[in-house]
């Protein structure tokens, strides 16, 4: 199982560093704006872009995590490994600027599955949308606000996104699509759910 | 965000972590792995953040069809499986034996056979035979989940019972849960002793001989029968049995299963077999103190113990809502 590395650690870090800087000035400062990573790792992510939001502007960001799971409509059948977790919303979103952070944009189901699943929340004032990686081949008519980096990918390979958090490194791998009877895909969870 | 750590061995390490689900139907506990009450738990917790929501309703379901069909009398188990499928945004509909085709003598199987041909996903049923819902399972596309059959099992309310006794817990190995009251007529005890064997807890049953399913003796009895349930310790003397207990489950004496002669008295059996003030005290300090419902006041279980501080009987009935609601989703997510 060998993958191109397209983003090392070093890449990783500087792509979270420039998406809390322009967070931060596409919203002139921190008023109202809150995180909200997307089960699995867009959850570490936005705990990151907080972090280093933190570290410049001596501010704290409000970070929730949402569970997509019950909003999906490309359920695929007999996944193995179904896994929803507690959404954790930690604050009133009903007017904020709301910035949903994922790992992969690929086909925009998952955000359109997020964007339902936030508003039954509250009426947030925007909702902006924050990717380490957009892949393309979009089937619906979604865009990223903030883009760690564009990577052009085929559709039969695989973008995964390793984080520290979740699976002991960061790294970013493109790899071949293996079908699930040669062995498990690294990138389970309702963000790889877009294959 | 408490999982997100960093932790060793990489994404497959994490990925068997993860709890594996490929059911089609949920019939009983006696063939669930760790594994599946695991993914059970976690999407339980899910669901109890949903209910916890302003508005308790999310699409999962949505433009599925769930049947409800009671050929006994229920009140908590019907309506949280009512509202659980309405919760993910299902449809539907309950049936009873009494005002439906059953009453003009359809047949079980014609009746599901039907329903399924109107175009219902899911079935939730409870029957009065011990294996309806076998019968039934073998002869549908849908979904079926057991509500509770004869003396059999109901094994939602299994699920419900460890949710709960998790919550206050943490891990059930080498728990102590006395079960006590009249477990040869129980469904709810035969789930509960499979469940939590299955999880490591230290299982106690605890009733007069009478009250015991054929094959189970007292602890120290030389004579051994086979037992279609797991080995558990067998105790008739209350006061024993709640020694250093970390649950006190009690049953409801079932009075319309039991033929005369089971029991000398009402009395005799509540001055024996109640949970109450003075027994709890001889379990450990908190222990949890549980009932599947309806109660019989004063006979099984002391009013007092019933409303006390350690009495988790209201909230098995809420968590009850959101352990169906995570049945229905992780078999709705299955096969198509």
């Amino acid at each position: 199982m060998t993958g191109r590395t397209v983003l090392t650690a070093e890449d990783i870090r500087r792509a979270v560093g420039r998406i809390a800087h322009e967070i931060v000035e596409r919203n002139r400062g921190l008023d109202g704006v809150v995180l909200v990573g997307m089960r699995t790792r867009g959850v570490p992510l936005a705990a990151r872009l907080a972090a280093t939001i933190q570290e410049f502007e001596r501010q704290a960001v409000p970070v929730g995590a949402l569970d997509i799971g019950l909003y999906r409509d490309d359920i695929p059948a007999m996944e193995l490994r179904p896994q929803i977790r507690p959404t954790e919303i930690p604050t009133d979103i009903h007017g904020k600027r709301v910035v949903l952070v994922d790992d992969v944009l690929y086909t925009g189901r998952s955000i359109r599955a997020a964007l339902d699943a936030l508003i039954d929340f509250g009426r947030p004032a925007s909702i902006q949308l924050a990717v380490l990686v957009d892949r393309g081949h979009r089937e619906l008519p979604i865009r990223a606000d903030y883009v760690g980096k564009n990577i052009p990918t085929a559709l039969n390979e695989d973008v995964q996104v390793l984080l520290e958090e979740a699976d002991g490194r960061d790294e970013v791998v493109v790899m071949p699509v293996l079908s699930e009877v040669e062995g498990p895909v690294l990138n389970e969870g309702p963000g790889e759910g877009e294959r | 965000m408490t999982e997100e750590q960093p932790r060793a061995g990489g994404a497959i390490a994490a990925l068997d972590k993860q709890p594996v689900w490929n059911r089609h139907h949920v019939l009983d506990l006696d063939d669930f792995t760790p594994s599946e009450i695991e993914a059970v738990m976690e999407t339980t917790d899910a669901m109890m953040e949903v209910l916890g929501r302003e508005v308790p309703r999310v699409p999962a379901l949505r433009g599925k069809t769930v049947v409800t069909l009671f050929y006994e009398a229920s009140t908590r188990t019907r309506v949280s499986f009512e509202l659980a499928a309405k919760a993910l945004g299902a449809d539907v509909i309950n049936i009873g034996a009494s005002g439906s085709s059953v009453q003009k003598g359809e047949s079980l199987y014609d009746t599901v056979r039907t329903l399924q041909a109107v175009g219902a996903q899911m079935l939730v049923m409870r029957h009065g035979s011990s294996g309806a819902p076998y019968l039934v399972a073998r002869h549908v596309e849908m979904n079926v989940v057991n509500g509770g059959d004869g003396w059999h099992a109901h094994p939602t309310q299994g699920l419900l019972d460890i949710y709960t006794m998790r919550s206050h817990l943490g891990d059930l190995r080498g728990r102590r849960v006395v079960i006590v009251g009249d477990i040869a007529h129980s469904r709810v005890a035969r789930s509960n002793i499979w469940g939590l064997t299955t999880l490591g807890a230290e299982v106690v049953v605890c009733a007069p001989p009478t009250l015991l399913p054929y094959g189970m003796r007292p602890n120290g009895s030389p004579l051994e029968e086979p037992l279609a349930l797991p080995r558990v310790d067998v105790e008739t003397d209350l006061d024993r049995a709640v020694e250093g207990a970390d649950v006190l489950m009690a049953l409801r004496l079932q009075l319309e299963r039991m033929t005369s002669g089971l029991l000398p008295s009402l009395r005799e059996y509540a001055r024996l077999y109640q949970l109450n003030e003075e027994r709890l005290a001889r379990a450990r300090p908190g222990a949890l103190v549980m009932h599947p419902g309806p109660m019989n006041g004063g006979v099984e279980i002391s009013p007092a113990v019933a409303r006390s501080l350690q009495s988790a009987i209201e909230e098995q009935v809420t968590n009850g809502v959101a352990v169906r609601m995570a049945i229905l989703y992780l078999l709705a997510r299955g096969k198509p």
